[in-house]
C-alpha cells in the first residue's frame, strides 16, 4: 500500500530531528599530531596513536576544543564547565581501538537554538547538544550485492579518518512544521552548514563527507498529541537527500500506519538513487555502547575567560547578518529568501558595497546574472564577473551611457573574459548616443516615417511613443537612451 | 670482581672511574641469564645483540668525554608490557605473540636517552592480571628464594631478574600491587610512584586509571635511582602530572626518619595474615620508632572495600582496552581461511588468544559496564574510591606515611592457588588502596617468615607527590636491618643453589 505525501500529512503530523556530524578543519587530528586531510594515500596519515596500537594514548587537541565551543556559542548554547569523554564500546574493523573516544552525558555544549528562514518566515529548530568526538576510519566492501559488510568478499579499511575530529550537533524534535517539514530539515542543513562556513571550523563539504547527516522522523496521527516511534535514518549526504530522506520516511511510516501496522525503532538507509529507505539494524535488539567515563583522558574544563575570548572572536553570524541586510536594503522575507536561496546575498551586498543601490544589484543578479548561471549551470556567486563589475555597470545605467540592452551586452563582453565594463565599452563602441543633432535628426525621420502614429499622439495617445522609440532605436542600432528619445519625441508632438 | 653482583649505584660509579666498560656489565648479565634463566624463566625476550650494541655505544660516549648520567652502562631488565622498537612485546599472551611494535614507550625511550642497557622483556602474567606470573601464556617464572615458589605478580619476572641477580634493575608496573607484591616476595624493593608521575605511554594497558610504572631494585637507593629516570611529565600522557620529580634519590641518601610521622593502618592487618610476616612488620616498626619516627595508630575503615571496588573498576576498564585485540591490525589471527567473516575471525581469534583469567576479567568488565548495572557495579565502585582518597586524606593528616605489610603472605607454591582466584586476589588486599587513591607506595625487605623462611616486606605509603618520603623511610630501615642481619637480605636466597661461587660466603646469618 502507498500513501502519498499529501494524504500522508492529511492525517499524521511529522515531526523530525537531525543529528549532523561535521568533520573540523583542524590541522592535525584530535589525539594525534597526524594530518587532518581528505584524499591522501590511503593509510598514509597514520600513528601508532590513530592506529589504537597497544600502549598508545590519545591527547586532547586544544585547537578541536575550541572550534566545539565557537559552534556551541554559534548556536547559543550553554559551554560547559567541566565535562567529560566517553568512551562508546562497540566491534567494527574500521574502528582501531573497538571503541570510539566521543561524549555520552557529559557533552561540551547544551540547550541551544539555530533559527532557519523558511518560507519566508523564522523557523526556530532547538539545539539539544553538540559534542566532540574522534571519526572512525573508513571501509571499503568488495564484492556482494549491498556494499555493505555481511556478503563482502573482502574488506579494505583506510584509516586515514581515523581520529578526525567530528562534532555532532543534535537538534531536539521538531515539531509543528507539518507540510513543509522536509523543507525545513533541509533549511536547517543549509543554515548550519552556512554558520559551519562563516565560522570558519569546517570546509563543510558534503560531498566530501566532512558533513553528514542522520535524519530521525517520526508521526503523530493529528490531534493526538502523542508522537509516534521513530526511525533514524543514516547516509543522507546532500541536502537534497535530506528532503527527500524527511519526505519518503513520512511516505512510508504513513502506509505503515494506515495499513494497520506498527513502526519499527530501528536504523535505516537512505538511498540516493531511488530516494527511498531501508532497513538496517532493529534499535530493539540495539547494542549496549557500555559508556563510561574515558579514563586516559583528563576532563575538559574550559575556563570562563576563554569561553568568553572565543564569544568575542565570533564573526557575524549569518541571521543576524540576513536581519541586518533585509533591514538595510527594504525587502521583505520573501524577497530576500529569494536572494538567499539563489546563493546572491554575498554578491549583492559586495555589489551595493561598491556603490550600486539595493535594487539595482539585486536586479541584475536575481535577473540576467541568474539567467546565465543556470544556463551554465552554477551557482550565481561562481560566474566570472565581480561585484565591482556589476556595480559599474549599474552605475553607467544610471548616468545614461548605457541602456539596458547595452548593458547586457556590457556584461556579454565582461562574462567572455574581455576586461572591465569600461574596456568592453571602449571596444565594443556600445555607449548610447548622446549627440543630441543625430538624435533629433533620428526622432524626426521616425515622426516623418508614421504620420498615423504621430497623430494619434498630437491627440494625447502618448502610449504610442513606444513604435517611434522602437523606430529611432533601429535607426540607432539600439545606443540610444530611450528616456531621451521618449523625451524628444514628446517635445515634439504634444 | 663479580658484576652481577654489584648494586646499580655501584656500577655507575664503576663506570664512571673508567674501572669496567659497559660492554664487560652487560656480557655479564647476559652471562648470568643464560646460566640460570633456563630455571627462573624471568626473560620472555632477550635483546643480547641490542644491549651490546647499546652498551658500545655508551663506551665510544663516554671515551669521548660525553656528559653521561648516572645509569649509562647500566642493565635495565623491563617488563613485557612495555613496547619496544627492536624488540618484541607481548604482554605474556598469546594474542600478541611476534608483535613487533614499531615504536618506543615513553619509559623506553628515556632508558634508551639515560644510556641505561635495556636486556631484555620480562614475563609477567598475561597483561598483567594476576599474583604469581602463572598466567603468563608462555609458563611461569620461579622465585630465585625457591623455585617452587611464584615470583609474585604481575611483574615477576622482572622482580625474579633482579633477585636472580641477572639485572640490577627492571621496571614493572603497578595497577593493584603487581611491583610490590613481586618485591615483597622475591625480597627486593618496588615501588609504585604517584599515580601520574610516570608515563603510561607505550605501557600496554590493563586499567587506565590505575597503571603506574615503576622500579624494581635490590637496593632502595637504586630503586631511586631508575625512579628519577624514568618519571616526570610526558605530554604524550595526558594523565601525566606536569610537576617536577620528588627528590627520591637525595631522600634515599638521607635516610632519615627522626620526626617522621607513620601511621599503622589498623585494618591491614588481622584474620588471613601469615604469623611470620606479621612479625617481620612489627619489629620493622619497632624498629623505625628506636630511629626516632613517632608510630601512631590510625584507621582507614573504607579499606575494606578497596578490593571489590577494584575488581569492578580494573575489569571494566580492561573490557574495553582489551578490545582492541581482534586480529585486524596485528598479533594473533585465528579462523581466517575465507570462509569465516569478520566477527566470526575477532571471535576466534580472542577466544583461542586469551587465557582464563583476561577472559574472566573482560567479562567480569562488560557485565559491571552494562546497561542496568552500571550504577550499581562500576557507579559504586567508582564511588567507593571517593571513600578511599578521603582515608587516605585523613590518615595523612595524621600521619607522614603509613606502614603496612605489602602482602598478607610470603610467595605461595605453583600451582597452589591458580584454581581459586579469590585466593589469588587476597594477595593484594594491603596493595590495591594506593592504586585507587593514586598515592605513592614502596615495598622495601623487612626480614624472612619464620615459617618458611622466604621473604616478608614492609610497605610505606606516601602522598601524591610526595613519594621523596618512601625514599628516607625505606632508606632508614633498609640500613638498620641491613646492618642488625650483616648482610643485605637478598643474600639469604637460596633458590638457585648454594654451590653458585657468588653465593658461597655470603651465606650465614639469618634474618
Amino acid at each position: 500500500m502507498t500513501v502519498t505525501y499529501e494524504e500522508a500529512l492529511q492525517r499524521y503530523e511529522p515531526v523530525f530531528g537531525l543529528e549532523t556530524h561535521v568533520e573540523l578543519g583542524t590541522t592535525t587530528k584530535l589525539f594525534c599530531g597526524c594530518p587532518a586531510v581528505f584524499g591522501a594515500e590511503p593509510n598514509s596519515r597514520v600513528c601508532p596513536v590513530c592506529l589504537g596500537l597497544p600502549g598508545s594514548l590519545p591527547a586532547a587537541n586544544r585547537r578541536a576544543i575550541e572550534y566545539t565551543i565557537k559552534i556551541g556559542l554559534a548556536l547559543h548554547c550553554g559551554i560547559a564547565s567541566w565535562c567529560r569523554f566517553a568512551r562508546k564500546n562497540y566491534f567494527y574493523p574500521d574502528m582501531p581501538k573497538n571503541f570510539q573516544i566521543s561524549q555520552y552525558d557529559e557533552p561540551l555544549c547544551t540547550d541551544g537554538y539555530l533559527d532557519v528562514l523558511v518560507g519566508g518566515r523564522t523557523v526556530r529548530v532547538g539545539i539539544e547538544r553538540v559534542h566532540l568526538e574522534e571519526d572512525t576510519g573508513k571501509s571499503l566492501h568488495v564484492g556482494g550485492a549491498t556494499g555493505r559488510i555481511h556478503g563482502a568478499e573482502y574488506s579494505l579499511v583506510d584509516y586515514n579518518r581515523a581520529g578526525i575530529p567530528l562534532v555532532e550537533i543534535v537538534t531536539k524534535p521538531v515539531p509543528g512544521t507539518g507540510f513543509g517539514a522536509p523543507g525545513v530539515a533541509k533549511a536547517y542543513v543549509t543554515e548550519l552548514r552556512d554558520l559551519l562556513r562563516s565560522l570558519g571550523v569546517s570546509d563543510v563539504r558534503m560531498e566530501e563527507g566532512s558533513l553528514r547527516c542522520d535524519v530521525n522522523t517520526s508521526l503523530s496521527v493529528r490531534g493526538s498529541g502523542v508522537w509516534g516511534t521513530r526511525t533514524e535514518t543514516k547516509n543522507v549526504n546532500s541536502l537534497r537527500s535530506v528532503e527527500r530522506a524527511v519526505r519518503s520516511e513520512i511516505e512510508r511510516q504513513a502506509a505503515v500506519l494506515d495499513g494497520g501496522g506498527r513502526v519499527i525503532q530501528e536504523t535505516r538507509h537512505f538511498h540516493e538513487d531511488t530516494g527511498v529507505t531501508t532497513s538496517g539494524r532493529s534499535k530493539e535488539e540495539a547494542q549496549d555502547y557500555r559508556y563510561f567515563p574515558e579514563p586516559d583522558l583528563v576532563p575538559v574544563a574550559p575556563p570562563a575567560e576563554w569561553v568568553e575570548e572565543i564569544r568575542a572572536s565570533l564573526p557575524e553570524l549569518p541571521s543576524a547578518r540576513r536581519a541586518r541586510l533585509q533591514a538595510q536594503w527594504s525587502l521583505s522575507g520573501l524577497e530576500f529568501e529569494a536572494l538567499h536561496n539563489a546563493g546572491a546575498v554575498g554578491v549583492v551586498e559586495e555589489t551595493v558595497l561598491a556603490g550600486a543601490s539595493p535594487a539595482d544589484a539585486r536586479k541584475w543578479w536575481l535577473g540576467e546574472l541568474a539567467r546565465r548561471a543556470n544556463d551554465a549551470g552554477v551557482d550565481v556567486s561562481s560566474l566570472p564577473i565581480t561585484p565591482q563589475a556589476v556595480a559599474r555597470v549599474a552605475a553607467l545605467v544610471a548616468s545614461g551611457t548605457l541602456n539596458d540592452r547595452l548593458a547586457r551586452e556590457v556584461i556579454d563582453g565582461v562574462l567572455d573574459g574581455e576586461g572591465t565594463p569600461d574596456e568592453v565599452v571602449a571596444a565594443r563602441g556600445l555607449a548610447v548616443v548622446s549627440d543630441e543633432g543625430a538624435l533629433t535628426a533620428a526622432v524626426d525621420e521616425a515622426i516623418a516615417a508614421n504620420p498615423g502614429v504621430a497623430a494619434r499622439i498630437r491627440d494625447g495617445k502618448t502610449s504610442a511613443a513606444g513604435v517611434l522609440i522602437g523606430a529611432v532605436m533601429k535607426a540607432t542600432r539600439g545606443k540610444a537612451d530611450a528616456a531621451r528619445v521618449k523625451a524628444l519625441i514628446l517635445e515634439r508632438l504634444t | 670482581m663479580e658484576l652481577t653482583r654489584k648494586t646499580a649505584a655501584e656500577l655507575s660509579a664503576l663506570l664512571a672511574g673508567g674501572e669496567v666498560s659497559a660492554e664487560e656489565v652487560t656480557a655479564a648479565h647476559l652471562d648470568r641469564i643464560a646460566g640460570c634463566d633456563d630455571r627462573v624463566h624471568a626473560f620472555l625476550h632477550v635483546a643480547a645483540d641490542g644491549a651490546v650494541a647499546a652498551a658500545r655505544e655508551v663506551d665510544r660516549r663516554r671515551a669521548a668525554g660525553d656528559e653521561l648520567g648516572p645509569l649509562a652502562g647500566v642493565p635495565v631488565a623491563l617488563k613485557d608490557v612495555f613496547t619496544t622498537i627492536g624488540a618484541p612485546t607481548t604482554c605474556g599472551s598469546r594474542i600478541l605473540d611476534g608483535w613487533q611494535p614499531p615504536y618506543d614507550a615513553t619509559i623506553t625511550r628515556r632508558l634508551r636517552q639515560a644510556g641505561a642497557i635495556i636486556l631484555g622483556k620480562t614475563n609477567m602474567d598475561e597483561f598483567a592480571m594476576g599474583s604469581s606470573t602463572e598466567n603468563s601464556a608462555f609458563g611461569p617464572t620461579r622465585n630465585p628464594w625457591n623455585l617452587s615458589r611464584v615470583p609474585g605478580g604481575s611483574s615477576g619476572g622482572s622482580s625474579a631478574a633482579v633477585a636472580a641477580y641477572q639485572a640490577p634493575l627492571a621496571v614493572g608496573t603497578d595497577t593493584g600491587g603487581s611491583i610490590r607484591q613481586p618485591a615483597s616476595v622475591c625480597g627486593i624493593v618496588g615501588t609504585k610512584p604517584t599515580y601520574g608521575g610516570s608515563s603510561r605511554y607505550g605501557l600496554v594497558a590493563f586499567a587506565s586509571s590505575l597503571d603506574t610504572p615503576g622500579p624494581l631494585a635490590r637496593t632502595v637507593l637504586d630503586a631511586a635511582l631508575l625512579h628519577e629516570a624514568i618519571c616526570g611529565y610526558d605530554p604524550m600522557d595526558s594523565t601525566s602530572i606536569d610537576a617536577p620529580v620528588p627528590p627520591v634519590v637525595a631522600a634515599a641518601r638521607q635516610a632519615d626518619v627522626s620526626g617522621m610521622r607513620i601511621g599503622v593502618v589498623t585494618e591491614l592487618s588481622g584474620e588471613g595474615y601469615q604469623p611470620g610476616v606479621m612479625a617481620r612488620f612489627a619489629e620493622a616498626v619497632e624498629l623505625l620508632e628506636s630511629l626516632g619516627a613517632k608510630v601512631t595508630e590510625v584507621s582507614c575503615p573504607n579499606f575494606r572495600y578497596a578490593l571489590p571496588a577494584y575488581y569492578l573498576i580494573a575489569p571494566s576498564e580492561c573490557s574495553s582496552n582489551l578490545a582492541r585485540f581482534d586480529a585486524m591490525r596485528y598479533g594473533l589471527r585465528v579462523g581466517d581461511d575465507g570462509s569465516a567473516g569478520a566477527e566470526e575471525v575477532m571471535s576466534l581469534t580472542r577466544e583461542a588468544g586469551f587465557g582464563d583469567e583476561v577472559k574472566r576479567r573482560i567479562i567480569l568488565g562488560a557485565y559491571a559496564l552494562s546497561s542496568g548495572y552500571y550504577d550499581a557495579y562500576y557507579g559504586k565502585a567508582q564511588q567507593v574510591r571517593t571513600l578511599i582518597i578521603r582515608d587516605f586524606e585523613a590518615a595523612f593528616g595524621q600521619a607522614d606515611v603509613l606502614v603496612s605489610p605489602v602482602t598478607p603472605t610470603t610467595a605461595f607454591g605453583i600451582g597452589e592457588r591458580a584454581d581459586d582466584p579469590m585466593a589469588m586476589y587476597l594477595a593484594d588486599l594491603c596493595t590495591i588502596p594506593s592504586d585507587l587513591a593514586g598515592n605513592a607506595a614502596i615495598s622495601v625487605p623487612c626480614g624472612l617468615a619464620s615459617e618458611d623462611g622466604l621473604p616478608a616486606g614492609l610497605q610505606v605509603m606516601a602522598p601524591v607527590m610526595a613519594d621523596d618520603r618512601l625514599y628516607r623511610v625505606a632508606a632508614a630501615a633498609e640500613a638498620a636491618l641491613t646492618e642488625r642481619w650483616g648482610h643485605p637480605l637478598i643474600a639469604e636466597a637460596k633458590g638457585l643453589g648454594t654451590s653458585e661461587p657468588w653465593f658461597s660466603g655470603e651465606r650465614g646469618g639469618s634474618a
